[in-house]
This record gives C-alpha cells, structure tokens and sequence, in this order.
C-alpha cells in the first residue's frame, strides 16, 4: 500500500505534517509585523501569500490557524473576503477551537450581502442545535454579526426554540439574537412575540433583560405599538433591583408616555421615589429624563407639577455641581431638555451654569452655552453677553471664540431681539466684536449691523455715528484681512453711514474719512458698496448746504480729485460702479459750473425707503392672471447664451456679492431673513409726499414713546463716547503701532460698559419708580401697579420696567398675504432645529410600515410553522 | 444598541475592532483614524462623553470612552443606552481582561486579539448587552478555554506542535517527524 504511494503525494503527506511547524503561528506573525516596521506592508503581503498556501492544504487546524491570523490582519485593514469559502470551512470542524475561529473571522468579515452565506444555513442549524452549549453560543454570537434576510428567515424557528432551553446561557442569547432576525426579516415579529413577552417574565434575571432590552428597541422605533405592555413593565419597574433593566424600562416610559398622558401620571409617584431612594447615578439620571419627557407631555392637570420639576432641578444641580466631569456634562445635557419647557426652573441657575463656561473641557463649554441661549430675558441678557464678552477676552482657541461670537449674536438676536432692551448698547457690542482677532464670522456681524440698523429706527443716529467711526478706522481692517471676514463690517459701515446719513454728526468728515481711505485693497463687493454711499452723503451734504454753490462745487471737485484713483480698482463691477459715480459727479461739476444745477435730481436716485422683506415673500407674490413663468418670452438661446443669462440673474443672491464666504452664514438661521437686503431697493418706491408722511408720523411716535432717547440726552450721551474713541483713535492712527496687535483691546469696552452701567442704573430707577407707584396706591395714573399690589406679582412682571423699543419684525409681504402659511418649510431651519431633540420621532416613521401588533396573538400552531415565502424586507437600521 | 467597540493605543494603533454593522475595512480604519484624532487631544479630567456627529450615525449616537494607560476603549452607542451604564460596562470589560490575562496590559491584547473577542462575545450580543457580571464572564471564559485545552489534549499534534515549537521543545518535534520519516523510507 506504501509502495504504490506516487511521489507527489509523499511530499503532499510530509508537508502537512511538518508544515505545521514552519508555518507561522497568530503570535509569530505579531512578532513579525512588528520587528518589521520599516517595510510591514510588504511583510504583510508575504504573510498573506503564505496564508493562501496554507489555506490550499487539507489539514483543518493549518486551515483554522490561517484564519486566525486572518482575522488579525482584517483588523489592520485588510480585506480578507476572498477567504470567505475557507472560513466556512472552519466554522464547520467538529472541534470547538476550530468552530470558535471560524465564527469569529466570519463575525469580523462576512455581512449580509456575503454569498457564501447561502451555503451556511444547514450547518449553522446543527450549531445552534448543538449539544454543547458553548457551540451553540459561538454560533449565535456569529450569526448575530451576519445574520441577513434568507438566514433570518429560514432560522427564525431554529431561534424560538432554543428560547425554551433549560439553559438561561442560551436562552438569554436566543433572545436578543431575535431581535436581530426581526430587523432582517419583519415578518418573524409577529408570530415571535408572545413567546418573548413570556421572557419578561423568565425566572432568570439575565433573561428577563435580554428580553427588556429588545422590547424597549423595538418599542423605542415605534412605541405605539408596545403600550399594552405598560402594566408589566410597570410592575417590573416596582420590583427589579436590577438597574440595567430599569435603566432600559425608564427609558422606554419616556418613550410612551407621550402617547399615553394617563401613563405618565402613574408613573411620576414610583419615579420620584426612585430619584429619592437611588444611590446609582446612571438610574437617577434616567429617572429625571424620564420624568421630564413626562412633564413635558403632561403640561398641565398634574398637582404637584412643579414640585417635581424642582426635585429634578435640584438633582441635577447637584450632579452638575459635582467633580465628576461626566456627572456634570450629562446635568448640563438634561437642563437643556428642562429648559424647553420649563425655562424659568432653569434661569434659577443661571449662576451654576454661567460657572460652567470656565470649566477646563471644552464639551461642558459648550453645552452650558447651549442653555445660554435659553435662558436670557430682558433681564439678564446684558449680563450675560457681559459675561460673555470677558470670557471671550480669556479663552483661547479662535474655534471656541467664534463659537462664543456666533453665540452672543444668536442670542442677542432670538426672536427679533426680543430681549434687547438697549439698542445702544447692543450696536457697541457688534462693534466691539469686530475686534476679535482672526474672526471668521465677519460676515455675521455685518449682518447683524444692518439688520438692527434697519429694523430699529430709533438707533440709528447712534449706529451711523458708531459706523462712522469703524470707517474712519478701516485701515486696521486691511491688514491681516487674508485670515479672517472682518473686514466685512465695512460693507455694513459703508452702507449704513450712506443710507442713514441724515444722520450722521460730520457727515463732511465721514465722507473725508471714506476718500481716504485705499478701498481698493478690499474685496469687490464693499468696494462698490463704499463707492454707491460716497454719492448718497455728498447728494446729502448739497442738499442740506441750502444750495451753496461754492460748498458743493468745492464737495465734488474735492471728491472727483480722490475718486480717480479708485478707477483702478482690479473688481470689475467695483470699477464700473466707480467710473459711474466719477461721471455723475462730473456731470454735476458742470451743472453747477452753468448755475443748472437742481440737487432733487441728484436726490432722485436714492429715494425711497428700504423696509426689511418677509422670509418667503419672493414665493409669496401671486403670479398676475395672464402670465406664464413656464413660457418662453423669446426663442430659447443657444447653450452658451443660456449661461450668461443665469450668471446675471443671480444679482439678487447673496453669495454673488459674498463670493467665497457664502458658505459662513447658510449655517445660521438667520440668513433667511437678511438675505432681502440685497434685493433690488426698487421694489417699494414711494413717492416724496408718503416719504415726508412717514417721516411725519415717526416723529410723531418717537414723542409719544417715553423710552425713546430724546435729542437732548442723546447727543450728550455719544458726544461723551467720541470724546473718548477720538482720543484712541489717535493713538490707533500713530504711524509707531501698527498690526494688528496695535489695535488698542479696551477701544470700545467702556462703551459698551459704559452702556452696560448706564442701563442698570436706569433699570434700577425705573424699579425704584414703579415700587413707589404701586405704593403710593392706584389714585395716580398707574393702571398696571392698581391691578397687582402685592410683591410678587410686580415681581413677575419685571418686563415693564424695561424700555420697548420699536423693532420692525418679521418684514413686508404681498398684498393679501399672511406669514402663518407654511405650505412649503423645505427650507424651514428652525422647525427642523427644534425636532432634532427627539430622536424617537424622526425613527418612527421608517417602522411605520413595518406589521407589528403588540397585542396580536397568533395560534399557537404558527409557531412551528416556518413561514416558506420569499419577502422581500428591506435592511432595517 | 452598541455600534461599535473600539480599542487603540496612544499612537492609533487599531488593538480590537468590532462593528455590529457591516463597514467596509477602509472605513472601519477612517472611523478608527477619526476616532482616535476626536479622543486623543482631550485632556485626562474632562468628561467621557463626545457626540460622534459624523463618525458614526449620525446625531444619535455618541462615543463613550475611558483611558486606561496606553489603550482607549471606546464604545460608539445609540441614546437607547445608558452613558454612565456604558461606562461602567467598560470598567467591567477591563476588569474581565485583567482578570482572564492576569494583570492585562496592551501586549495581551496584541498577542491574544482573539482571546480578547471571545471575551467581549460573552459580554455583549450583536450589540446589545449580554452579561454584566464580572465573575459570570470570567467563569464562562474559563470553561470555554478548558474545552479547547481538553480538544487539544486528545488529538492534536498539529497544534501541540505549534506550542512546542514555540518553546523549541524538541523531543516532541522529533516525536511527529518519526512517521512521516518512517513512510519515506518505505518508499525508497
């Protein structure tokens, strides 16, 4: 028999039994790769080559170490599919060690659109029919990793049964293995779930919470469904001591008691208990989530309410508080969820959470900024923008700054301003924010600059005079101007020194201070915006020159003379704008020159009044009768003309006179709304007689208002702060500091302090006042302090004694329309914003398809039965 | 649901992947490049909490880590789990290891990586958690790896070998190399 053995096959025969020995072992290979650092790709590669040889063998434990070091080097990165046939192949040895490599190369590297996997159906029955408990666990942990829709399907029974094993080692893996032929195959969940229900009850622990645990993520996708088990879990929760299956039920009662209120009454008694008794944090952190979402979705008819949400407020300051960073993070992140509801339990700790913002991680920062955002009232927001403000005066990393930046504009500007009770202040802020070095949020604060300029008459005496003063000191914004946006404000300044520039104190000098100025070092866009303004203040400063001829001639000489040199301007639509402002000037020249000159005509080209525009007023206007956008008005061009045509029509979209930082501002909500400043100003052109009428009746309610800052308090009041900017300025302007560094960092603090100060004391006085009112009782004119003279309902209406400020909110719509409509929200950021805290809704909606009856009760004869057809189920995530 | 379980050393070295969602092995390796990029230039005393945002998921899932010497563990979870119950599971998880490997430390975990897998396969199960009980996990271990020791014991040279060679246990070579010299002299 030896005899007639061929050659091949002895060789074939001393390799398998010496090959052993050559080969390298999952350690030597370790060892390998690493006293081959240098070149372990290619090392690799050779390990690999000779893996393929040893695969090719018939020994099954050569194969088995093969696919051991396999799995090893799929954790490098390697693909290690095309062994998928010889992994099989290990997963079938009758040997434990054999099997147990084989699944796990098969759990680390097969998924569910592996083809091989066909093949495995029958021999990952007989494992999990094993009957050694431990091969049947080395399949299900494998199968768990790969199972797919044939597999789910054609297993589902083989599963069920094994979660009647005598063994809670099986059945608790059974379990939570079903969940995962649920998602591959939905069809397995109905005939599946009153045997899993049972397993709620397991008398084994560890399968009472494999059981929980899949029925609270099956629930959590959609809980309508798992309400009828409330009564169990509910008994469940007043019995387990286990805090893994609490924590899991908690949780999934904060998922139900949205749809059932009646639920979330019984439970806030077992749960405030819970919160009292614990000493587990995990589970009172979940009992006070829980217990919000089910204040939140029982708002009212709850007695003792409030006091619950106290007890919550409490706790959770208590873990914020505490050293544990982790505690203190996830007391910050519960108080946001507080916060949407119950605002006012949180503002009480304001001071704790303004502490937050100096912590030393950056995670906490920003959650407690997060809840800034929610806290601020009329009262505190100068306070905490103050606070803010300083905090961003010692923080480091510009990332954190801007974020601290675009924080304090977001708050400042929630709701149309509905906090800022001082414009004046408000503007010093945006002004002083432009002093953040290398910020990339230039853009914002421009907006923010003509937002508040346009939206709130009353203030922009003081803006234009504040903006004057940037722009007399726009030289600071040319260097450095590569690394960040902040030159942006000029386009801001420009524009509203131009537009409002009745108001300006020296508009003569601001004008000096413009021409000056080298415009053309900034991008394109504020060029134009500075050349378009030079000709509104000089239209102003004729205009207001009672037709003095030598001024005006002197003016626009003066003007032509410094504007030559802005011909050259490298943008091409800058230089047109400044050749045409050369040329009406000229032309102006000579008008004067021949005594024709009629300043009204000059006048003519800025008239009107700019008025912000509704969100979606452009989609708003009704399309006239008659009117087909579809047609054609001439023959389509050709191709190329087409292009030119579109790149004209995007004049009234931002990012053409934004260019490349188009992209900083689509994030804040805010950019809607601005957007309409760059709309074409023709669109509402009133004539000279509605113009002076509404000058009329402004005035008219600028007197009747007692918060508006009268003439003579005002000029007083930023004659002080030039003063005091002016005497910097000459320090700025000094040829010796130059840089950015030069920039003096106290500039504007004291004005916004100053403000700051200022606003206090008058709070403070307005206070004072309204206390003797009410005291004096209601036979003088208080109307409001007659209706409520005790304390505390003065106190809660603090809101009066703040100054309201006419703010012009939401903007013009066509004719018969109304904001409310919301047919089209695509766009709608805020609603969006507002949903992402609930992620349980955005998931339901996949599930909503899928048949799950939670009190469905198949007969008990389907249970055995697999079902035979093929569905198609789509991959559940 | 735990979506993946990540362990890597100060310098991204990957120590144990395991995803319980299919990735393919480049973008397990970015998650892990990533991953490694968000947890390393965090301080020690800050908190174990990091929203995964783009990593993994998306908005609902977040990163829950803990620093042990030269290795992170990180588990990547859903808002269905607990973050302080991730954290203790963590802790478990290392002390099984420093239990099974007997004062673990990152060259058990680079040698054994499959020990270490089947380790983890007795704690969790497709991503949900199996077992907390430290002594539970270790005993389980422990009787799986006399079994193999017990197959190992009846048949099998191929893997005696390998160990004995390992220690250059010579004799034993000799041993297996007899029969096959014993065939190659019949033939000639």
């Amino acid at each position: 028999m030896a005899m007639s053995t061929t050659m091949d096959q002895v060789v074939k025969r001393a390799k398998d039994s010496f090959g052993q020995m050559f080969d390298k072992s999952l350690h030597d290979l370790v060892r390998g790769i690493r006293n081959h650092k240098d070149n372990e790709a290619k090392y690799i590669n050779e390990a690999i080559d000779e893996i393929k040889q040893e695969l090719k063998q018939d020994n099954i434990s050569m194969k088995a170490n093969a696919v051991n070091k396999l799995t090893y080097l799929q954790m490098l990165g390697y693909d290690i599919s095309w062994s998928a046939f010889n992994i099989i192949e290990v997963m079938s040895s009758n040997k434990f060690t054999f099997k147990r490599i084989g699944y796990l190369a098969a759990s680390q590297c097969f998924h569910e659109g592996t083809d091989v996997l066909m093949l495995t159906t029958n021999m990952i029955r007989k494992d999990l029919s094993s009957s050694s408990m431990y091969e049947s666990a080395v399949a299900m942990s494998g199968l768990s990793c790969f199972i797919n829709a044939d597999l789910a399907r054609d297993l589902a029974n083989d599963i069920m049964t094994l979660m009647t094993s005598t063994k809670p080692y099986i059945r608790k893996r059974a379990v939570l293995l079903l969940y995962k032929v649920f998602l591959n195959n939905p069809d397995a969940l109905k005939p599946a779930f009153p045997r899993l229900k049972e397993k709620l009850e397991d008398p084994d622990p560890g399968v009472q919470a494999a059981a929980v645990n899949v029925i609270c993520e099956l629930a959590r996708r959609n809980p309508k469904n798992y309400l009828a088990l409330a009564p169990i879990f509910f008994r469940l929760m007043t019995t387990s001591t286990n805090n893994w299956v609490l924590i899991k039920i908690i949780k999934l009662f904060g998922a139900l008691t949205p749809l059932e209120p009646r639920l979330g009454k019984k439970l806030i008694e077992p749960l405030t208990n819970l919160i009292h008794s614990t000493s587990a944090m995990s589970l009172l952190y979940e009992c006070i989530n829980t217990v919000v979402a089910v204040l939140v979705s029982i708002s009212s008819g709850l007695p003792n309410h409030n006091a619950s949400i106290q007890l919550c407020v409490q706790k959770l300051r208590i873990l914020i508080e505490d050293s544990d960073q982790n505690l203190k993070y996830l007391g910050l992140l519960a108080m946001s969820k507080i916060l949407q509801t119950h605002p006012k339990s949180v503002q009480a700790h304001n001071d704790l959470i303004m502490q937050c913002l100096d912590d030393k991680d950056e995670s906490i920062r920003l959650r407690a900024l997060d809840l800034l955002s929610g806290m601020v009232s009329k009262k505190n927001l100068m306070d905490i923008v103050r606070k803010l403000m300083i905090h961003m005066d010692k923080s480091e990393g510009s990332h954190y700054r801007d974020e601290l930046l675009s924080k304090i504009i977001e708050i400042c500007s929630q709701s149309d301003y509905q906090h800022i009770t001082n414009f004046e202040w408000y503007i010093s802020i945006l002004v002083e924010l432009t002093r953040l070095e290398g910020t990339k949020h230039g853009n914002l604060i421009a907006r923010q600059m003509l937002d508040v300029a346009v939206r709130v008459e009353s203030i922009r005496p003081f803006a234009c005079n504040q903006m004057a003063i940037l722009l007399a000191n726009a030289h600071v914004f040319i260097i450095g101007s590569s690394s960040t946006t902040v030159a942006e404000v000029l386009y801001a300044a420009a524009w509203i020194c131009g537009e409002f520039c009745s108001y300006l104190k020296e508009p003569q000098k601001t004008l000096e201070s413009i021409l000056n100025t080298k415009i053309i070092l900034f991008p394109g866009h504020i060029q134009s915006v500075y050349y378009q303004n030079i000709l509104k203040i000089i239209t102003y400063l004729i205009q207001s020159s009672d037709n003095d001829e030598i001024l005006a001639k002197q003016l626009v000489a003066m003007t032509i003379d410094k504007m030559s040199i802005f011909l050259s301007s490298g943008d091409v639509e800058a230089q047109e704008r400044a050749s045409i402002t050369l040329h009406i000037l000229k032309t102006v020249l000579k008008l004067i020159e021949k005594s024709e000159f009629n300043v009204n005509e000059l006048s003519a080209l800025f008239d009107g009044v700019l008025n912000p525009v509704a969100a979606k007023a452009q989609r708003k206007v009704a399309i006239p009768n008659g009117l087909d956008l579809d047609a054609w008005i001439n023959d389509p061009p050709s191709e190329s003309e087409d292009e030119s045509v579109t790149t004209d029509s995007r004049h009234d979209n931002s990012g053409f006179f934004y260019g490349k930082h188009e992209e900083n501002y689509s994030s804040n909500s805010y950019s809607n709304e601005t957007s309409n400043y760059q709309q074409p100003r023709n669109y509402v052109e009133p004539t000279t007689d509605e113009l002076e009428k509404q000058r009329e009746s402004r005035k008219q309610s600028e007197n009747m208002n007692p918060f508006y800052l009268k003439d003579s308090k005002k000029t007083k009041l930023t004659q002080k702060h030039e003063t005091s900017i002016d005497h910097s300025n000459g320090n700025e302007s000094m040829p010796s500091t130059p840089g950015k560094g030069a920039i003096p960092a106290n500039l504007q603090i004291s004005l916004s302090d100053q403000l700051y100060r200022q606003s206090k004391i008058d709070e403070e006085n307005r206070r004072l006042k309204k206390k003797s009112k009410s005291d004096g009782g209601s036979s003088k004119k208080g109307k409001k302090s007659s209706k409520k003279s005790d304390i505390a309902a003065i106190d809660e209406n603090e809101d009066d004694i703040y100054p309201t400020v006419q703010v012009t909110r939401g903007g013009e719509l066509p004719e018969g329309v109304t904001e409310s409509g919301h047919e089209d929200n695509d766009d709608d950021i805020g609603s969006r914003k507002n949903k992402k805290y609930d992620p349980h809704r955005a998931l339901n909606i996949d599930f909503n398809e899928k048949p799950i009856q939670a009190t469905y009760t198949p007969p008990p004869s389907q249970l055995k039965e697999p079902s035979k057809k093929l569905v198609e189920t789509p991959p559940v995530s | 649901m735990i979506k993946a379980i990540l362990v890597f050393n100060n310098s991204a070295k990957p120590r144990l992947i395991k995803f319980f969602e299919h990735y393919p092995e480049e973008i397990q390796q970015q998650i892990v490049r990533e991953t490694y990029q968000l947890v390393s230039k965090r301080s020690e005393n800050v908190c174990n909490f990091l929203e995964g945002g783009s990593i993994i998921g998306g908005n609902d899932y977040r990163l829950i880590y803990r620093h042990y010497a030269t290795l992170y563990f990180i588990f990547c979870v859903d808002s269905s789990e607990s973050e302080l119950g991730i954290l203790d599971l963590i802790q478990v998880f290392v002390e099984t290891l420093d239990k099974c490997f007997e004062n673990v430390c990152e060259l058990d975990l680079i040698f054994h990586i499959d020990k270490v897998h089947y380790i983890l396969q007795e704690i969790c199960l497709g991503g949900m958690v199996l077992e907390t009980n430290l002594n539970e996990i270790v005993s389980r271990f422990d009787e799986q790896s006399k079994l193999e020791k017990q197959e190992a014991g009846i048949s099998a040279a191929p893997t005696k070998a390998m160990t004995a060679l390992k220690e250059m246990n010579l004799p034993q070579k000799l041993k297996d190399m007899k029969l096959s010299d014993l065939n190659l002299n019949l033939r000639f």
